[in-house]
């Protein structure tokens, strides 16, 4: 039992350590990926129940701001292949357990 | 007049029967004669006998014949709305069902006369529009009317062109020629990517992340001291890239530099690594030396050249010290380095506030050089920075020379693997400078001797210039020192109170002293008073002796042979001799500058078979040795020849053998 709540507690603990955005793979220019980033992470905050209504937020605002058209996906357990235009792809981990994939392909 | 009346038998009366039967047309034959005659009969005789007539049936001549029967008939006619040429079997494919269905209801109306009426409604919109402008064609003017009021009536109510009151008005502009212009862009390029978003591989993540960041952190606490420089050094980075990116055009241009000097310079360096002077076979002995290079910076123009070294690791970059020999003329001094690959200007360039008399580039660490200037400073420069400051600085505290400093020479890195170099200077005094952390700290070595013509009160206070210093090449304890006064001092690093030998060598100022890179035992020195001379250093006395005509200002031993050597005077020839061919002669004596200019300065290349000379109007000429110059010992016939430098040391020793 005691081992249980510990792993417990190391479960709870390390999803607060890291619970900062994670980078895993981009190639945007600086810019772009400090400010899509944040974005992303404003977006999930917002709507942390809903990964819809997140990506939303999120594809819409990337439209707005970089150019047609954007797709985003968020979730906690999905594989994927996809073509982007160079230059204009973020995958990034946050929360310890969601994922977001930002890219563009027109 | 007698008339025949007969009663009952008329035969001509024809009078219309209404009760005729149906079937048979009107009968309209009636004959007027008859009926006047009827009613001329009529009058005459009595009303009885007409009534009376009435019932005889007169047929026409194209009346049907039928039978009592038939006639009877009743036929019933029945009057429908039933347009009779209306199709009644229409039949229309159905898509739904695929198959021809027969339409039952069929347009029954038939139009027999169609006229469209030009009578428009009083209230209706167009009639009010049409009122309106017919009051005002009355108000324009009343020939408008007349000529329209024919039309008008018709018109107004007939034109509904327009919704709103347009006049057609147009007209043909000159079209210009179209052109097709056609544009195909390229699409923005696309790559493609794929990962797999499970929670394991999110928490792996996360678990390096936070590894690589602790790392991180530790080393930056290691290195505290340096995390300012670090800052401030990933701002300028930053600021660097995102200013214009014309810093990053450096390299390139720097190649495309080369390039064109490259190109510029073609023959030069064709010759340089191509040409043998064909005609060095019919010369017999003596050789030439063919110009290739000249090497000249504006800002060195008014300077001597003072110093030369050649780069070893590098063996196309060589150091130039500027600056100057007279007394009364101490200006600025600069440090050059020149590559043999872009002549036009140098690579590095350095600025000192006194004249560099000496430099040394470090064997092994090819970007450390030490300098000596005018003014008893010796510094130790960076090639690495980009800064044009020196890395070491001596300064009046840290014992640094009074006079001049005239050699410096790197030594092998101390037991503390801290690097060290030493130097000579006009104050007497051989000086080792150790380079610890950011300092550099010195070591009085030993002080030369006084000359012998200083009175004795003075010894201690007048010192004895060094002119030159040179460190054995195997045995490293071992120097020279040459003097102003003309004496060479033989000294080791272990006796800092003595020296080991003194040999008189010349009747002036020893400008240079060389050690033989080859034999253990053989050193060469030139001097003022225009003699260059070969010793043993076992012997007090020299081997060999030569008279160059000219104050000789410099000499250097080949680094491929050993009996090779070359000098240089200050009447602008470079002397190159070769004692295993010519003990009494150079083999070459060629005037390499114009007139009035002193060549100061000679080095070979360490690779190549060229020799770079310094004048005073701090130019660097480089020459190539012809093939005579660089002769190897002939072989005979069947025997191998063996290289090395026992070979070398052999020849020499041979040479000094026989002289004994």
């Amino acid at each position: 039992m005691a081992e249980t709540g510990d792993g417990k507690k190391e479960d709870a603990d390390y999803k607060r350590l890291q619970s900062f955005p994670l980078i895993r793979h981009t190639d945007m220019p600086e810019e772009m990926r400090v400010e899509t980033m944040e974005l992303c992470v404003t977006a999930c905050e917002k709507f942390a129940s809903n990964n819809e209504s997140a990506a939303k937020m999120i594809k819409e605002s990337m439209d707005k701001k970089f150019g047609s058209s954007w797709h985003v996906v968020i979730g906690e357990g999905f594989g994927f292949e996809v073509t982007h235009e160079v230059r204009n792809l973020l995958y990034m981990f946050f929360g310890g357990s969601l994922a977001v994939c930002v890219w563009k392909c027109s | 007049m007698s008339v025949s009346y007969k009663v009952g038998t008329v035969k001509s009366k024809q009078s219309p029967n209404v009760n005729t039967q149906p079937k048979a047309p009107v009968v309209k034959g009636v004959k007027t004669t008859g009926k006047k005659k009827d009613e001329e009969e009529g009058i005459d005789t009595a009303d009885g006998e007409e009534w009376m007539q009435g019932k005889t049936l007169v047929k026409p001549p194209d009346q049907l014949d039928l039978t009592e029967e038939e006639l009877k008939e009743e036929i019933t006619r029945v009057l429908t709305a039933n347009n009779p040429n209306a199709p009644q079997n229409v039949v229309r494919y159905s898509f739904k069902e695929g198959c021809y269905k027969t339409i039952v209801f069929v347009d029954q109306m038939a139009i027999h006369f169609e006229l469209e009426g030009n009578l428009v409604h009083k209230e209706s919109d167009e009639g009010r529009r049409l009122m309106a402008k017919h009051t005002e064609r009355e108000d324009c003017g009343g020939d408008e009317r007349l000529e329209n009021v024919p039309i008008k009536p018709g018109k107004r109510e007939q034109k509904v062109t327009n919704q709103f009151n347009f006049i057609d008005r147009a007209s043909q502009t000159l079209n210009n020629l179209p052109r097709e212009i056609s544009c195909q862009t390229e699409p923005p390029p696309r790559a493609n990517f794929s990962a797999t978003a499970n929670q394991w591989e999110i928490y792996d993540f996360y678990v390096e992340e936070l590894q690589r960041r602790e790392k991180s952190k530790e080393k930056q606490e290691s290195q505290f001291p340096n995390k300012e420089e670090d800052r401030s050094k990933k701002k300028m980075i930053q600021a660097e890239a995102q200013s214009d990116d014309i810093s990053q055009l450096a390299k390139p241009a720097e190649i495309i530099e080369r390039m064109v000097n490259q190109n510029i310079f073609d023959e030069v360096a064709q010759d340089f690594m191509y040409f043998e002077d064909a005609a060095d076979e019919f010369r017999g002995e003596k050789g030439t030396l063919l110009p290739l290079w000249k090497f000249q910076y504006d800002k060195a123009k008014g300077l001597s050249v003072t110093a030369l070294c050649w780069n070893h690791i590098y063996s196309d970059l060589f150091a130039v010290g500027l600056g100057s020999y007279e007394f009364t003329q101490q200006e600025r001094g600069m440090l050059l380095f020149y590559t043999l690959k872009n002549p036009s200007f140098p690579e590095f360039i350095f600025n000192t506030d006194s004249g560099v008399m000496c430099v040394d580039i470090h064997e092994q660490l090819s970007y450390l050089v030490a300098v000596g200037l005018y003014d008893g400073c010796v510094s130790v420069y960076d090639l690495r920075k980009k800064s044009d400051q020196p890395m070491y600085n001596s300064i009046a505290s840290s014992g640094k020379h009074t006079g001049a400093v005239w050699q410096v020479k790197w030594q092998k890195d101390d037991l503390d693997s801290n690097h060290n170099f030493f130097s000579v200077s006009t104050d007497g005094r051989v000086v080792s400078w150790t380079l610890v952390k950011h300092e550099i700290v010195f070591t009085d070595i030993i002080k030369l001797p006084p000359v012998d013509k200083v009175p004795d009160d003075l010894k201690n206070v007048v010192a004895t210039a060094g002119t030159s210093l040179d460190f054995h090449k195997q045995k490293d304890h071992h120097f020279l020192v040459g003097t102003e006064a003309g004496k060479i001092h033989k000294g080791s690093k272990y006796y800092s109170s003595k020296f080991l030998e003194m040999y008189d060598a010349h009747f002036m100022t020893v400008s240079c002293v060389r050690w033989n890179p080859f034999h253990p035992n053989v050193f060469i020195s030139c001097g003022w008073d225009w003699m260059v001379k070969i010793w043993d250093h076992t012997i007090n006395s020299p081997v060999f002796t030569f008279e160059l005509k000219s104050s000789v200002t410099d000499v250097a031993w080949s680094p491929h042979s050993s009996t090779v050597f070359a000098a240089v005077t200050a009447d602008g020839k470079v002397h190159v001799f070769d004692l295993s061919i010519n003990k009494y002669e150079a083999l070459c004596q060629q005037k390499v500058v114009s007139k009035k200019t002193r060549l100061l300065h000679i080095e070979f290349n360490p690779v190549h078979p060229i020799i770079i000379v310094g004048d005073d109007r701090g130019r660097v000429i480089s020459l190539k040795l012809s093939p005579n110059l660089r002769k190897k010992p002939k072989e005979k016939k069947g025997q191998e020849l063996p290289k090395g430098p026992e070979v070398e040391i052999a020849k020499m020793e041979q040479l000094l053998s026989s002289l004994r």
